[in-house]
């Protein structure tokens, strides 16, 4: 977890999550927990890489918020957590649905106004 | 249909979004510069309205925006044109009044058209790394709003259904 200037928490900032999306075994190992939590050696066996890399891994992931450690002092299983995943999409989803007010605009301002291009491509 | 919108990091300091329009470039510019056409799409989250859209579009000239949601609550920001030239390229200055993003940035829009359609890029760069920081983390705190409002709206209406 880090602290932004306001001394605020920050989980898993949207660009931590975007960094950590960005990578194919990182989404693997995601796709892995979200059938359910898994051991570092667990999730090393299918991905044919050793520990430590796989731990590099984790850690990115639990730096974003999306990746936490269960109480299990020996096995230490990490667990799939959705929340950062959750406010991502919704703030995308919160622009786009302006970008679509605008998309209506457009589709309105494009009927009423005169046409730049006089050869009309209409499908008949 | 339109790109999907694409949200990304350039760098430590930026926050870029890029959208699709299926409309000429001038028509996406006047979208973005003309008050009463800004009224109509640029209202944010559902149930939120302007009570100020006021662009005054010269080099030099001030910009000021001012959305009050449903409770009364408003949220004000605004700044100054640096570059205008129409129908492709706007940089501001931009500044909210709660300054939660630690100062000001610099927003530079950007239109490119290709066969009738346009793409727009809105790149903000702003002052620190914390700063974008910030406005990552508070615009995702409105969005989850949104949704949870959403979400509230889908709720009532499955109960209401119901009876």
């Amino acid at each position: 977890m880090e602290l932004n200037s306001y001394g605020q928490s920050i989980p898993g900032s949207l660009d931590a999550t975007f960094a950590a999306l960005a990578d194919p075994t990182r989404r693997a190992i995601l796709a892995r927990l979200a059938e359910g939590e898994a051991s570092v050696t667990e999730l090393a066996a299918p991905f044919r890489m050793s520990q430590p890399a796989i731990s590099k891994h984790l850690k990115v992931l639990e730096r974003a918020g999306l990746v936490s450690t269960g109480r299990d002092a020996q096995r230490r299983p990490r667990r799939f957590e959705t929340q950062p995943l959750l406010a991502a999409t919704q703030w995308i989803e919160a622009l786009e649905s302006s970008f679509q007010r605008l998309d209506a605009l457009l589709d309105e301002l494009k009927a009423t106004q005169p046409k730049r291009h006089p050869t009309d491509r209409k499908k008949k | 249909m339109p790109e999907k919108l694409k949200v990304d990091t350039p760098s430590d300091r930026e926050i870029r979004i890029t959208r699709d329009f299926d409309a000429p470039r001038p028509l996406v510019f006047d979208c973005w510069t003309k008050p009463e056409l800004l009224r109509r799409w640029l209202t944010g989250p559902p149930g939120w309205s302007f009570v100020v859209c006021e662009v005054d579009l010269r080099v030099g000239g001030a910009y000021r925006f001012v959305w009050r949601g449903p409770d009364g609550t408003e949220m004000g920001m605004g700044g100054v044109h640096r570059e205008i030239e129409p129908p492709e390229r706007i940089v501001n200055t931009q500044l909210f009044d709660q300054d939660w993003t630690g100062g000001e940035a610099v927003g530079t829009l950007v239109l490119t058209e290709k066969e009738g359609r346009t793409t727009s890029t809105n790149t903000i760069l702003y002052s620190s790394k914390a700063a974008r920081d910030g406005a990552l983390k508070s615009g995702m705190e409105q969005g989850m709003e949104a949704g949870y409002v959403r979400l509230d709206e889908l709720l009532n209406q499955k109960r209401a259904s119901k009876n």
